[in-house]
C-alpha cells in the first residue's frame, strides 16, 4: 500500500473539490423540484470520496461516507423524499465528511463520536425507506468493503458462478484441497470446456491456461473434437476445449485454480480434481479425441511463481497471490511513475515567472523604443526580428497569465451556503441564481472576491429583500431572488449582485448622510449620487445595524477592497424593484495592453480595452453646455469632453480639442467619454505597478507603469475620470459630493520618486 | 510490446492509482474521464483492455460497454468494470452489457494486476 501513499495528496485535493460539488448540489436541492443530474452528481462525489478513502484505509471516513452515500442512493432512487430536514442533514453530513477528511489528511484521529449524531440522523431517513437501521455504534455495513482480503467481494465471478463453483467444490473429497499430502505435491486435473460465446465477453482462454501454468508444472491438452470444418467456422466463436494436468506445490489450493476461471465460470463446463502422489497418469475426463499436446507459452509473470511467502498456506490462500508477488516485484522496480495531465506548482514559482515576463515586456518595449529611430530601409531583418519578439512576448504573457487564471466558481460556490444562513437568520425566503461561474480571472482576484461578495450578498438579503409577508402585500413572490453573475466585458470581469427587493430608500439615505455630515443640508443630489452615498466611510442607517450585516463592516470597506484590486463598484437601484451592485475588476493584476498618450510633458497610458476610437473634431462638433461642461458630437451621440490637463493640472498642454485629439473611451457600464489629449503615441504592453503599494491611491488613476524610455507613466482609470469630471464640471452645488478632483501637480513628483523606487 | 490498458474513471485519484499500479506492472496506460472520452480515445488508438468505472458523468460505464460491444472490432475486447458497488444486480447488468469481469473498489494493487493479467495476459 505504500505505493499508493503518493496519491494521498491528489485524493485530498480531489476530495476537497468533490465536497464543494456536493455542497453546492445539496444547497440547490429543494423539496419538490428534483434535478436528478444534481442528485447523481452529489452521489458520485460522496461515492468517489468513499472509493479513494478505502484505498488508503481511512476506515472511519469510508464507513461514514457509506452511510451518506446510502441515503443519497435512496434519494436517487426516489425512495427517500426530499425534505428540508433531509437537506439539512445531508449538508451536515457533508460537513462531517469534510472534518473526517481533514483528520485523515492530518493523520489524526477524529474525536470519538464525531459521526454518531449525523449517522443516527441519516439512518432515520433510511428507516423511512425500509432499509435496515442498525445500532449507531455498531459495525458499519461497509465492513466487508474495508477488508480486501474478502476475495469474493473484491473481484469475482458473474451471476451465480460462485454457487456453481461451490457446488463443484462439494463434489470433491475434502482432502483434495487441504494440501496436507506427503511430499507436498498435488496433481490437479482441470477439464475446461468453454461455451462457444466465451470470446464475446472479452475473455481469452489462452490467458487462463497461462495462469494455470504459472501455478506449477502443467501439461495442456487441447481437444479439437468440436472444431467445425473451415466452411462452417465462425471465427468469433470458440470451438476448443482443454485438459490441463497440473503438478503443483501445497501453496496452490482449489481456490487459486477457481480464481483463474472466475470471470468465465458461468460460460463453461469445468471440472477440477486433485490426487495425491504417487502420481499416476490420469486420463482426461472425457477424451473424445486427444490431439498432441499444444504447448502454451509461459506468461510474463511466470518468474514470480517460485517466490512463495510463508504466509500463504493452503486453505487460506487468496486468489491473486501469485500475481501479487509479480505485481509487487514489478511495482517495486524503477519503472516510470505515473504521468498525469496536471502538475502542482508552487505559487511563488508562478509569481516569479509572471514577474520575469513583466520585466521582459518592459525590456522588449525599451529595445523597440531605441530602435525606432533607425533609418528605415536598413536593418530590415533586425526590425522583423523585433516584430517577432514582440509577438512572442505577448503570447508568452498570455500563456503565463492563463496559468494563474481560475474560474470564479470557486467563490460562487460558497455563496449558496451563505444565502441559506442569511435567509435563516433573517427569516426571509431567498432564491440564489448564479450565472457565468466559469468566467476566469486571476487567482489573486478570485481570492480577494470572497469578502466583498459575502458582504454584498448579506447586504442584499438583509437590507434589499423584504420579508415574505411584505413581499406578498406588494404582489411579489414570497421568495426573493438574488442573482449573482459574472462575465467578461471590455477586458475586465464584471460581477453583478442583483436583488428584486425594495431598492434603496433614498429619502432615508439622504437624511442619514446629512445627519452624519457627509452631505451639506440643502444639497441637490441626483438619484445615482444618493445611491452611491452608501459607499461613504461612516455611513450606516439606524435600522441597518443588525446582527447580520451590521458588523462594523460597511459598504465603504467593500469599495476599498475592490479599489485596491483596481476595481470599481457601483449601485443601480429602482425603488420597489430592487438594486443592482456592479463590480468590475481587471482580469489580471500584472500586465495590460495600453495606448500611450501625451498631455503636455506628461505621458499617460489608457487601457486599450476602454478605447473606442480617436478623432480630431471639427469646431462644429463641439458644444458648450451652460454649466461649462463641454460635449462633443460623436457618431450622432453627445459625449462629455474631459480635458485631462485641466483635471490633473498639467501646464503647456493643448486646450482646444480641435488642435489636439479626442480619444473616445467607454467604461464597463457602456457610458462614453471624450478625453482631450495632445497626441496618441502608440500601443504598448505595460507592466502594472501598483500605485497604492508605492505611493497612494489617486482618483482617476488605476496604476503606474514604466515606459520603454524608463519614464514612469500613470495608467488612467476611465470610470474614475468620469466621476472626477462629473463632479469637477459641477452639477449645481456639487461641492458636497465626495472625492472632488484632487490630483494636482504632485503627480510629476510621484513619477520621479517612482522611477527610483521601482 | 507492452499491452495498453485504458482506465475510465471520473475520479482523478482512481485514474492515477490504476495508472500507477499498471505501469508498475509493465502496462501502458491511457486515461479517460468518462465514457464519451473513452469512446473517442478508443476510436483513435488501439487498446488491449478497458477498465471502466460505472457511475460517471456524460456517459456511464454500462453505456460505454454496450457501445463498445456494438462495434465489431471491439466484440472481444476485454472490459473490466471497476466499481464500489458489490451488489449482484450491477454485476449482472454489466455482464449482460458484455463486460468481461469486474473489480470492486477499493482494490489492492496486486489484486488489480492479477485480474488484469487474467484477462489480457
Amino acid at each position: 500500500m505504500d505505493d499508493l501513499s503518493r496519491f494521498k495528496q491528489t485524493y485530498f485535493d480531489e476530495s476537497a473539490e468533490l465536497l464543494a460539488v456536493a455542497e453546492a448540489g445539496l444547497l440547490r436541492l429543494a423539496p419538490g423540484e428534483v434535478d436528478m443530474d444534481e442528485v447523481n452528481a452529489i452521489f458520485r462525489a460522496v461515492h468517489s470520496i468513499k472509493g479513494g478513502g478505502g484505498a488508503f484505509g481511512f476506515n472511519e471516513l469510508v464507513a461514514f461516507a457509506h452511510e451518506f452515500e446510502t441515503v443519497m442512493d435512496g434519494v436517487r432512487n426516489a425512495e427517500i423524499p426530499i425534505t428540508t430536514e433531509l437537506v439539512d442533514t445531508l449538508i451536515r453530513a457533508n460537513d462531517v465528511l469534510a472534518r473526517l477528511l481533514a483528520h485523515a489528511a492530518d493523520e489524526t484521529e477524529a474525536p470519538a463520536g464525531t459521526t454518531d449524531d449525523t449517522v443516527a440522523a441519516l439512518r432515520r431517513f433510511l428507516g423511512k425507506a425500509g432499509a435496515p437501521a442498525e445500532d449507531v455504534a455498531g459495525v458499519p455495513p461497509t465492513a466487508t468493503m474495508l477488508h480486501p482480503d474478502d476475495e469474493d467481494d473484491e473481484a469475482g465471478i458473474f451471476g451465480d458462478a460462485l454457487a456453481a463453483i461451490q457446488a463443484a467444490r462439494d463434489d470433491r473429497p475434502a482432502a483434495a484441497s487441504s494440501g496436507t499430502i506427503p511430499e507436498g505435491t498435488l496433481r490437479w486435473t482441470v477439464v475446461f470446456r468453454p461455451k462457444a460465446e466465451l470470446l464475446l465477453s472479452g475473455n481469452e482462454p489462452t490467458y487462463m491456461l497461462r495462469a494455470l501454468r504459472r501455478l506449477g508444472e502443467a501439461e495442456v491438452v487441447c481437444h479439437l473434437d468440436k472444431l467445425p470444418s473451415l466452411r462452417d467456422l465462425d471465427a468469433e466463436l470458440l470451438h476448443l476445449s482443454w485438459t490441463v494436468t497440473l503438478l503443483a506445490g501445497p501453496q496452490v489450493d482449489r481456490a487459486r485454480i477457481d480464481d483463474v476461471f472466475e470471470f468465465v465460470a458461468d460460460d463453461c463446463d469445468i471440472t477440477i480434481s486433485a490426487e495425491a502422489p504417487p502420481p499416476a497418469i490420469i486420463p482426461p475426463a472425457e477424451p473424445v479425441a486427444v490431439s498432441p499436446a499444444v504447448p502454451v507459452p509461459a506468461g510474463p509473470a511466470a518468474a514470480a511463481t517460485p517466490i512463495t511467502p510463508a504466509a500463504t498456506t493452503s486453505g487460506t490462500a487468496k486468489p491473486g497471490d501469485g500475481a501479487k508477488r509479480a505485481g509487487g516485484a514489478a511495482g517495486g522496480g524503477d519503472h516510470a511513475g505515473p504521468t498525469t495531465h496536471t502538475i502542482r506548482v508552487d505559487l511563488d514559482k508562478i509569481d516569479r515567472l509572471v514577474n520575469m515576463v513583466g520585466e521582459m515586456v518592459i525590456t522588449q518595449a525599451m529595445i523597440a523604443e531605441h530602435l525606432r529611430d533607425l533609418p528605415p530601409g536598413q536593418f530590415q531583418e533586425l526590425l522583423e526580428g523585433l516584430e517577432g519578439l514582440a509577438q512572442h512576448t505577448r503570447e508568452l504573457r498570455e500563456s503565463v497569465m492563463s496559468i494563474r487564471a481560475q474560474p470564479v466558481s470557486s467563490v460562487f460556490s460558497r455563496m449558496p451556503r451563505l444565502v441559506r444562513e442569511c435567509a435563516a437568520a433573517t427569516g426571509k425566503e431567498v432564491m440564489l441564481v448564479t450565472s457565468g461561474e466559469t468566467t476566469e480571472v486571476d487567482k489573486t482576484v478570485v481570492e480577494n472576491l470572497v469578502d466583498p461578495l459575502t458582504h454584498m450578498i448579506r447586504n442584499s438579503i438583509d437590507h434589499g429583500l423584504e420579508s415574505p409577508e411584505e413581499r406578498e402585500r406588494v404582489g411579489k413572490p414570497r421568495a426573493g431572488t438574488v442573482h449573482l453573475s459574472a462575465a467578461h466585458r471590455s477586458g475586465r470581469i464584471v460581477i453583478e449582485v442583483t436583488d428584486d427587493g425594495r431598492g434603496i430608500n433614498r429619502a432615508k439615505v439622504l437624511s442619514k448622510a446629512i445627519e452624519k455630515g457627509l452631505v451639506q443640508p440643502g444639497s441637490t443630489l441626483s438619484d445615482e449620487e444618493i445611491d452611491n452615498l452608501i459607499f461613504l466611510p461612516g455611513f450606516s442607517t439606524a435600522d441597518q445595524v443588525s446582527n447580520l450585516s451590521g458588523r462594523g463592516v460597511g459598504m465603504d470597506v467593500v469599495r476599498r477592497n475592490i479599489s485596491s484590486l483596481g476595481g470599481r463598484i457601483g449601485v443601480y437601484s429602482t425603488p420597489g424593484e430592487g438594486s443592482r451592485f456592479v463590480l468590475s475588476l481587471p482580469l489580471t493584476l500584472a500586465v495590460l495592453d495600453g495606448m500611450v498618450i501625451s498631455v503636455g510633458e506628461e505621458r499617460f497610458v489608457l487601457p486599450l480595452t476602454n478605447i473606442v476610437e480617436s478623432l480630431r473634431p471639427k469646431p462644429a462638433d463641439l458644444h458648450g453646455l451652460v454649466n461649462k461642461c463641454d460635449v462633443i458630437m460623436a457618431r450622432g451621440e453627445y459625449v462629455r469632453l474631459v480635458h485631462l490637463h485641466r483635471l490633473f493640472g498639467i501646464p503647456k498642454a493643448i486646450d482646444d480639442a480641435t488642435r489636439g485629439l479626442v480619444v473616445l473611451v467607454e467604461t464597463e457600464d457602456g457610458s462614453r467619454l471624450g478625453l482631450v489629449v495632445d497626441e496618441v503615441l502608440g500601443q504598448q504592453q505595460v507592466v502594472i505597478k501598483s500605485l497604492e503599494a508605492n505611493f497612494r491611491r489617486l482618483d482617476g488613476v488605476a496604476a503606474a507603469t514604466i515606459l520603454g524610455d524608463g519614464r514612469v507613466a500613470l495608467i488612467l482609470d476611465v470610470a474614475g475620470l468620469r466621476e472626477m469630471s462629473r463632479h469637477g464640471a459641477g452639477n449645481g452645488t456639487g461641492s458636497s459630493v465626495p472625492s472632488p478632483p484632487s490630483l494636482p501637480a504632485p503627480a510629476d513628483r510621484t513619477d520621479q520618486r517612482q522611477r527610483q523606487t521601482v | 510490446m507492452k499491452k495498453k490498458v485504458m482506465t475510465v474513471d471520473d475520479s482523478r485519484t482512481m485514474r492515477d492509482m490504476v495508472s500507477f499500479t499498471l505501469r508498475g506492472a509493465g502496462y501502458d496506460v491511457v486515461e479517460a474521464a468518462d465514457g464519451q472520452q473513452a469512446m473517442n480515445a478508443i476510436a483513435a488508438t488501439k487498446v488491449d483492455l478497458v477498465i471502466t468505472d460505472l457511475n460517471m458523468p456524460v456517459m456511464d460505464g454500462l453505456t460505454l460497454i454496450r457501445k463498445l460491444r456494438a462495434v465489431p472490432a471491439h466484440r472481444t475486447l476485454p472490459i473490466l468494470m471497476l466499481t464500489t458497488e458489490a451488489d449482484e444486480s450491477k454485476k449482472a447488468e454489466g455482464r449482460a452489457a458484455g463486460a468481461t469481469g469486474w473489480i470492486v473498489k477499493p482494490f489492492n494493487p496486486d489484486k488489480l494486476v492479477s485480474v488484469v493479467q487474467k484477462v489480457c495476459g
